[in-house]
């Protein structure tokens, strides 16, 4: 039996995505009801499908001591670092603990690929990589991890988590668990992906990409639509902060069933979800609010509408939040985190934006317009390819210690 | 604290001069051993194995000696699958198709190039339901996945399986990876000492140190410079020998002694 851990402080949090730089900037579009989703204009020869794109990162250079880490990636990465007032919360922890006591844990699916795409696309007459792409560590997917240590000085644990769309939702659990064991005193935690030929080619050659903007468990639902984000929050212990949110629990578990469809009962979504809610030592009646995964692909959203419909009373409120911003893959875990840090901050359920005819698999749960209420506790599911599950409980300030 | 204690109860090794454990064993100990077959992955089923890229076959292969000879149940096992570059035929192949027919792109591939799909064949072909993650740390995979798979085994109180496995570099990529062999092995990890156990391993985290140079091993140092996760070849010399201290990379800046102890 698993026993309920301590909760930990969330001291600082950000995200960017299609709805702007910033918390600000994406309360008032939740607020508003308003999608960041745009006809493709990404790439040479756009699929004819909507995008969750971020505006101005052609143009947000990094720091010229940065350069050899250039890709789309490190630069939306280094665009969500400057926005909150993030990078001054990370210099001060990195100055209070030391910079080998607070680990660096970021997830991400696909990395700096967009950059060994463009590689391939410009190959020398010989076959090689153009000289001004032989940057060893942007080929490899530790590229935004090691671009974050030496943008930031962190010289501690520093892992990348790549599991598919879970990926930087596990990272809170992988921070949990140095900082309970001492290992660190002090988490950076978050992810970054970005638009790429790999994932719009491959999610398309997967037939789940949708024409019109994704509408998450909507009956006429037609599949995914990809988007980008970065987003970040630091994780310090509960003493440290005694007014900041905090990380209640995790759950991480496996379907042990397909490559890229979902176990039918959702066996390992469930898994994760009462692990998280076991480390949190809560029942299900005490959850406000669950951000779910709800990609808008058939078969997702029907084993995730079945399993709210089981573990909640109808008074716990439940949204998918990618019509918004698109899924945003290895980066959905930390940026629906931070939209579930923001609905506990405001007291705001998020509607579930595209879903205007609700599929009749969904339970009286589901926020289909957005609702003004004061949200204690809540949840945010993150699934991903290879059957691989994430649940992440968060609560308001102070609460849980 | 900086340190952990962790106990080793299996081993699994592959590379293309040792096929196992016991392979590395002999030729510590003097005895040579012919080359081993590719890896034979048996775990998975027929339909499963013919699918799967490399990368699974090498990562199911190690996996699977390391828990046979723990005795563990799979199905009950959190495990940690660590690569620095994935599977490079695929991503080799994503990139080239991309770059030429990019409407052409295999689903099928595409779904296996994802950074845990090791990890998603091995739970399936298992029917493992625990935690399962995939990680990466550039050439301090190993080490990094080292300090996840300990840290996960102390934090839950349970035994955590832990793979670190490379494919060979393939086409222009191979240019900027490093990584001219294949190599994968595979530790059982478990907070608790067993009928099992090979040694216990204290983890000290080292922060500014850097590694042993490879000849301070007893593995010839060009095996260990031809895969990134060849990084674990020290300790496994120590674990195939009895006891001793390595330095491995637990990060780019972030060293980590190990000091390895028999168990009574």
């Amino acid at each position: 039996m698993l026993q309920p851990i301590t909760p930990l402080a969330v001291t600082a949090f950000t995200a960017t995505s299609a709805l702007g730089r910033g918390l600000e900037a994406h309360r008032l579009a939740l607020q508003d009801a308003r999608t960041g989703l745009r006809a493709n204009d990404f790439s040479l020869a756009p699929l004819a499908c909507w995008v969750g794109r971020v505006d101005g990162v052609e143009q947000a250079a990094l720091p010229a001591s940065l350069a050899v880490w250039e890709c789309r990636n490190n630069r939306l990465a280094w665009l969500g670092l400057n926005q909150d007032g993030f990078l001054g919360a990370v210099h001060a922890a990195r100055e209070r603990y030391g910079a080998a006591r607070v680990a660096l844990l970021v997830g991400t699916s696909t990395a700096s690929i967009g950059t060994t795409e463009e590689a391939y696309r410009r190959l020398d007459p010989d076959g090689g990589f153009p000289a001004d792409m032989l940057r060893p560590p942007i080929h490899a997917p530790h590229s935004l991890a090691g671009f974050l240590a030496e943008a930031l000085g962190l010289e501690g644990p520093c892992l990348t988590i790549s599991t598919a769309c879970s990926s930087s939702a596990k990272v809170f659990a992988s921070a949990e668990r140095m900082i309970r064991l001492g290992l660190v005193d002090a988490a950076l935690v978050g992810g970054v992906d970005t638009l790429c030929e790999s994932v719009l080619f491959g999610f398309n050659a997967l037939e789940l990409v949708s024409r019109a903007p994704c509408r998450p468990f909507d009956r006429t639902r037609s599949g995914i639509s990809i988007g980008e984000a970065a987003g970040f929050a630091l994780i310090e212990r509960a003493e440290a902060a005694p007014r900041a949110p905090r990380l209640l629990g995790y759950g991480e578990a496996s379907d042990a069933h397909h490559m890229s469809t979902p176990h039918p009962d959702g066996l390992g979504a469930e898994l994760a979800l009462r692990d998280a809610l076991a480390r949190a030592g809560l029942e299900p009646r005490q959850v406000d609010y669950v951000n779910l995964h709800g990609t808008a692909s058939l078969k997702n959203d029907e084993v995730e509408a079945a399993l709210i419909g089981r573990v909640f009373p109808s008074g716990t409120r439940a949204s998918s939040t990618k019509g918004y911003t698109g899924h945003t893959l290895g980066a959905a875990g930390i940026l629906e985190a931070v939209i579930t840090l923001l609905a506990i901050r405001h007291g705001l359920v998020p509607g579930n934006l595209g879903g205007n005819e609700p599929d009749p698999a969904c339970g009286p749960q589901f926020a289909w317009r957005n609702e003004a209420r004061s949200i204690g506790v809540a949840l945010s599911n993150s699934f991903g390819f290879g059957g691989n599950n994430a649940c992440l409980a968060f609560g308001g300030a102070g609460s849980g210690a | 604290m900086n340190a952990l204690a962790v106990h080793v109860d299996g081993v699994g090794l592959w590379s293309p001069q040792l096929g196992s454990f016991a392979a590395l064993r002999a030729i510590l100990g003097g005895t040579p051993v012919p080359p081993p077959a590719r890896p034979a992955a048996a775990l998975l089923p027929a339909g499963e194995r013919r699918r799967a890229p490399e990368s699974v076959l090498l990562a199911v292969e190690v996996a699977s000696q390391a828990v046979t000879m723990s005795g563990c149940n799979p199905a009950g096992l959190p495990c940690v699958f660590a690569s620095s570059h994935g599977d490079q035929a695929i991503m080799d192949y994503m990139c080239a198709t991309l770059a030429a027919t990019p409407a052409e792109l295999s689903p099928t591939r595409f779904h296996n190039s994802v950074h845990n799909a090791p990890a998603g064949y091995w739970t399936i072909a298992t029917g493992c339901h625990a935690s399962s993650s995939a990680v990466c740390a550039q050439r301090a995979s190993f080490g990094a996945g080292l300090l996840e798979a300990a840290s996960l085994a102390l934090a839950d109180a349970r035994p955590v399986l832990l793979v670190c496995s490379d494919t060979a570099g393939s086409g222009p990529l191979a240019e900027v990876t490093g990584s001219p062999s294949p190599f994968g092995c595979a530790m059982v990890l478990s907070p608790q000492p067993g009928a099992s156990t090979l040694g216990r391993l204290a983890l000290h985290l080292c922060p500014g140190s850097i590694a042993d140079a490879p000849a301070a091993s007893a593995v010839p140092a060009d095996w260990v410079a031809a895969s990134p996760s060849a990084s674990a070849l020290p300790l496994l010399a120590l674990l195939a020998q009895g006891a001793g201290r390595c330095r491995v990379m637990a990060a780019g800046s972030l060293g980590m002694d190990i000091h390895l102890e028999e168990c009574a």
